[in-house]
């Protein structure tokens, strides 16, 4: 997995509460496989109107914000569905931190995994932020995971993330690496456990 | 003497095969349920050359992509199609048992998972569904996952994880008639807010959770998710253990004796401690619909829209105002005058025998104004509605009897609501464009949706029920 410890880059404003995994990456496009690349489809529905024009107000489809690599979104992003898809389309459109008030649980499980920071701020910070881009476009923001800030203009904001996540960012942590590490442990548990609980097996039908 | 324990304490204790410094633990996993949106977490598996760890612990259920409509004939969507085989192909691949499409006991995963016996008290479940919060009716410890968590389950057979605060919801006193586990679910939503459990383990707790059927405490378990908790559960008791016995991979004999014994060990200490803890009163709930475009906008049946020219905050104003634009409700409008479109009554929420019931309950001698579409639970749960003759009843009210699948929940196996559409739903998403672009979702009880049926507009279904047996 790759890592993140620092990121400067542009950041895209798109303050709406609640934009869950659903609006991310509608579900016709679960079908699509990693390879085939799901940025383009990233927030299709939200990006078009009713007769399948681009929003010229989205500010995704400006093209100032095509570059940027930092997302600030609103309250509950990404709840919903677990698909981990939504995260793939962020990425493969280029996102690499999505900076918000709160996130969905299995949202920002997900995000960790594959390299996606999800950084917390309060409501406040982040309309700060969202204002300062708003009025400067090319104002780059810097994300730092080390000391957990962001640095937008001549502000220093402070964000939280869980350590768990921090430290699997900051290292690129591979899971099931990891885990294998454990594979006597894992042995002994299992076998342990289960001979304690008969019942936990599935009887045969 | 140890400290007092709580449910999600002593599943996760139980599990728990280490714990590194920054808290994360490696937990062991009971049961681990695949479908055909897990062809990610397999490509991911097969990429590292593994296989499988435990395929006697892996089942997989054909349920996103399957038609509900003509099984005798192939799929006509070549996608969609791909989809369901390549479940059978990665299945069969794997040693994993499958209900695949034409098997008798396809269903819908959350229907199935139970209705067969594999989701028990005490175990830890996993799926790559946000839903899975589901199986937590039985005091399991049940959560979605990804697809790169899925692809760790099978090649490991345990799971990273944080431990989830601990949230108490408590629904005491006895619900009315008319009110049921869709109604006390929205009930909670609408308290608490769609992100409001975050973070949080929720435990329901209280007389009108111990009062409900497997059923309800599965359908309001289910919601857990849409309340932003990690999972939701109810402590197992007699009404888990009548459910189970006898079901087909249930513990049989001896070992279900001995496995009641440890299930009843699972309740909460009573001196134990939550993070959180809520109260609701169970006799102040009234039949709940949504209007919006988020599961915490929902209001009793009897309420109005929300107007956003009232609406001090101008953050909640704007909400308002954008979530009734989709919707295409004016502002003020009372909920019972909002007409539909059409009818669905399914999904892993409200798609068990006892649901249909609910519905036929309302729906029989009764004819529906609007088009609308039936898919039970699971083919098991079709098998037995049809043997109750409820098919009857909903075919001669106008609706279409379906086969079994998410159907017209998320709207991928082609059952979609056309665009502008308004649907009374028994699901669980009101999301912009969840059940089809540009769709409208009302999301209620499946005694509401026939209520809404019959009507041709939300309505109480209370007055529809009088001197009928429920």
């Amino acid at each position: 997995m790759e890592k993140f410890v620092q990121l400067t880059a542009r950041a895209c404003p798109l303050l709406l509460a609640n934009l869950n995994t659903d609006q991310i990456l509608p579900a016709r496009y679960l079908k699509w496989p990693r390879s085939k690349g799901l940025g383009s489809v990233l927030f299709q529905d939200l990006g078009v109107d009713s007769d399948g024009k681009e929003r010229k107000d989205f500010p995704l489809n400006q093209p100032l914000w095509q570059d940027a690599r930092i997302l600030l979104a609103g309250r509950n992003f990404g709840g919903g569905s677990s698909r981990e898809a939504a995260v793939y389309a962020l990425y493969d459109h280029g996102f690499r931190c999505v900076i918000a008030p709160s996130f969905g649980d299995i949202f920002a499980q997900n995000a960790v995994k594959n390299g996606l920071l999800t950084a917390t701020v309060s409501e406040a910070d982040v309309a700060d932020m969202a204002a300062m881009v708003s009025a400067n476009a090319q104002l780059p923001i810097t994300v730092d995971l080390e000391r957990k800030t962001i640095v937008c203009g001549n502000m220093t904001y402070v964000f939280e993330i869980d350590p768990v996540s921090r430290n699997q960012l900051l290292n690129g942590w591979d899971d099931v690496d990891l885990t294998e590490s454990y594979k006597e442990q894992i042995a002994q548990f299992s076998a342990d456990y289960r001979s304690r609980r008969p019942w936990v097996v599935p009887a045969k039908s | 003497m140890n400290e007092p324990r709580t449910l999600i304490d002593k599943l996760w204790l139980s599990h728990e095969i280490v714990r590194r410094d920054d808290g994360a633990a490696l937990l062991l996993v009971d049961r681990h349920y695949v479908h055909e949106g897990s062809f990610h977490a397999f490509s991911q598996m097969k990429e590292r050359r593994r296989t499988v760890a435990e395929p006697a612990l892996t089942f997989g259920v054909a349920d996103h992509y399957v038609p509900t409509r003509g099984r005798d004939k192939d799929i006509a969507n070549p996608e969609i199609a791909a989809m369901v085989s390549k479940l059978e192909a990665n299945a069969a691949e794997s040693h994993i048992t499958l209900f695949g499409l034409h098997d008798p006991r396809q269903g819908i995963v959350h229907v199935v998972g139970p209705e067969q016996g594999l989701t028990l008290p005490g175990l830890l479940i996993v799926c790559g569904d946000s839903h899975t919060s589901t199986h937590g009716a039985f005091g399991a410890y049940a959560f979605g996952i990804g697809a790169s968590e899925v692809a760790h389950v099978l090649m490991t057979q345990t799971l990273w994880q944080k431990k989830p605060k601990r949230m108490r919801i408590a629904v005491e006193g006895a619900a009315a008639s008319g009110v049921g586990a869709k109604d006390i679910a929205l009930a909670i939503i609408a308290k608490v807010g769609a992100d409001g459990a975050q973070g949080h383990a929720i435990e329901f707790a209280g007389g009108a959770i111990r009062a409900l059927s497997m059923e309800g405490r599965m359908t309001l378990c289910n919601m857990s998710i849409e309340a932003g908790g990690r999972c939701g559960m109810v402590t197992p008791d007699e009404t888990t253990f009548a459910y189970l016995r006898g079901r087909a991979y249930a513990p049989k004999g001896e070992a279900f004796d001995q496995a009641i014994e440890a299930w009843s060990a699972l309740a909460s200490d009573p001196d134990a401690t939550f993070d959180r803890e809520v109260t609701l009163d169970a006799s102040a709930i009234a039949p709940i619909v949504t209007w919006g475009t988020t599961p915490d906008d929902a209001l009793p049946i009897d309420g109005y829209v929300p107007d956003p020219a009232r609406e001090t905050n101008p953050v909640r104003a704007k909400y308002l105002r954008d979530a009734l634009d989709y919707m295409a409700i004016v502002p003020g409008k009372k909920l019972t005058e909002i007409a539909i479109d059409r009818v669905f009554i399914g999904s892993c929420t409200n798609s068990r025998i006892e649901d249909l019931r609910a519905a036929a309950a309302v729906l029989a001698g009764r004819v529906s104004k609007v088009p609308g579409l039936v898919s039970p639970g699971s083919s098991t749960v079709k098998r037995q509605a049809e043997e109750e003759g409820l098919d009857r009843i909903f075919r001669e009210a106008g609706l279409e009897w379906a086969d079994s699948g998410c159907s017209m929940c998320v709207g991928i196996n082609g059952d979609v609501v056309q665009s502008g559409e308004r649907c009374a739903s028994t699901t669980n998403r009101n999301f912009r464009g969840r059940q089809g672009p540009g769709a409208r979702t009302h999301l209620m009880s499946p005694a509401m949706v026939a209520a809404a049926a019959v009507s041709g507009h939300l309505a109480d279904v209370r007055p529809l029920l009088s001197g009928r047996k429920v």
